[in-house]
């Protein structure tokens, strides 16, 4: 015998199921109940940098648009930082929920362009959002990133999506740029399945 | 703010991408593996939250929706604690939670059960655990209710949860169960989680002790998140 380690398990994910928007966006499932929903305002007031638009649709594995998910956004502001690990302007949250049309699937939400962010050993990483999906039908929340297509230089040296073997997958993760809105499409299985992260 | 690692994520604890038996998944699910990431800046920070942002109602589903009366249902007590695999508490981190009224019917527009809307209950509510990481809701036990799967698929009452942490690779979503549910052991979206005591920590346990005497029955559940890493030896060039 030897002794216990005695650390704690984890609690196991459950899906967020279709009714997730009850409790994270009550709004959008049609009462409002909170003085202040959270995660509207990826910014707040203050923030510095360009300001952008992000658009596009979840994707499932038969080609349908996934209309009951929900996305969280997380940030950096336009100087690469995010907020509890240095200085960021006044009411810069670095993160808010994203939800589609259910009609039609599409999202879109506006924030500020991030920064390039330093990686693992001092490394710089090219300008993305980080993106964390749930909604019926997936079991444990689902990673991934957004990167940026006028961001060539960086993304070529960017130490995550060089960590990609096959490099043309690497573009499932890299928005299209149309003026101020990025284009971005996430698919969930099949044909140009979105990299998704173990983190 | 803590930037240092979590603990590795143990990918067999959890459900599977894949589960057939809950059809929702098999066109959900990615098919290729993970791309496996260690930790920056990134991932191990996260958003905070403070007492600005919520009110003091918002963890009394019984009170934060009402309109001319109580909600109708079972009164009860949720507490416990968030804590990370160390067994450290994890403090002032947001949890939210949604549920069915007691007839087993979400206030949602996308809802058509037969059972009635409780014009009293909204149906979520949200808090920050204190400086030991404890969080209190009171609520009424939610019902149970079908769903499309099979022909005739029930879900056990339960509590949909969501946290936090303080790193954003440390956010989760969950379900709580209630002690004693026959109806726990036949869902298909239970059974997604291939290990019988990673469920059994998803079943809240009736706690005579936190109830309130002729009001509110209670259920205690705890919910752990990732632990993070010691730093020791951190000055090796390369990272570890
Ligand atoms: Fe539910």
């Amino acid at each position: 015998m030897v002794q216990a380690l005695n650390y704690l398990k984890e609690t196991a994910s459950q899906t967020a199921g279709p009714y997730v928007h009850i409790g994270l966006a009550p709004g959008d499932a049609g009462f409002d109940i909170y003085a202040r929903e959270l995660g509207r305002d990826i910014t707040g007031p203050n923030a510095l940098g360009k300001r952008i638009t992000v658009t596009g649709r979840v994707i499932d594995g038969t080609g349908a648009p996934v209309k009951d998910v929900l996305i969280e956004v997380w940030q950096a502001n336009a100087k690469g930082v995010y907020p509890g690990s240095g200085d960021v302007e006044d009411g810069f949250r670095g993160w808010g929920r994203v939800i589609p049309d259910f009609g039609t699937g599409a999202y879109s939400f506006e924030t500020v362009k991030p920064g390039a962010v330093q990686g693992r050993n001092d490394r710089p990483m090219a300008p993305h959002l980080n993106l964390w999906l749930v909604a019926r039908g997936i079991n444990i929340g689902l990673n991934t990133r957004m990167y940026f297509d006028d961001e060539e230089t960086a993304n070529a040296a960017d130490p995550v999506l060089n960590l990609i073997e096959q490099t043309h997958r690497r573009n499932t993760l890299i928005a299209r740029a149309e003026g101020n809105t990025y284009h971005f499409d996430i698919r969930l299985q099949g044909d140009g399945e979105t990299v998704f992260f173990d983190l | 703010m803590t930037t240092r690692d979590l603990y590795q994520r143990d990918r067999e604890w959890h459900p599977p991408a894949l589960a057939p038996d809950y059809k929702s998944s098999v066109a959900r699910a990615p098919r290729l593996a993970l791309l496996s990431l260690q930790s920056s800046a990134s991932e191990l920070t996260g958003p905070t939250f403070g007492h600005g942002d919520i009110d003091p109602i918002d963890n009394d589903l019984i009170r934060n929706y009402a309109k001319s009366g109580d909600p109708i249902g079972e009164r009860i007590i949720l507490h416990g604690r968030v804590l990370d695999e160390s067994g450290r508490p994890v403090p002032n981190t947001l949890v939210e939670i949604w549920q069915a009224n007691a007839g087993g019917r979400y206030r949602h527009k996308k809802d058509t059960y037969l059972a009635p809307i409780d014009p009293n209950f909204g149906g979520c509510g949200r808090t920050l655990t204190d400086e030991n990481g404890y969080y209190t809701f009171r609520t009424v036990k939610p019902g149970a209710y079908p769903w499309r799967n099979w022909v005739n698929n029930w879900r056990p009452a339960h509590i949909h949860v969501s946290v936090f942490g303080t790193a954003f690779a440390q956010r989760l979503i969950t379900q709580l169960y209630f002690e004693g549910d026959p109806l726990i052991a036949k869902c298909p979206i239970v059974k997604t989680i291939p290990d019988q005591r990673a469920i059994d920590q998803l079943v809240a346990a009736l706690d005579l002790n936190a109830t309130v005497p002729f009001d509110s029955i209670a259920y205690k559940f705890d919910i752990v998140l990732r632990g993070h890493r010691s730093t020791f030896f951190e000055n090796r060039p390369e990272g570890n």
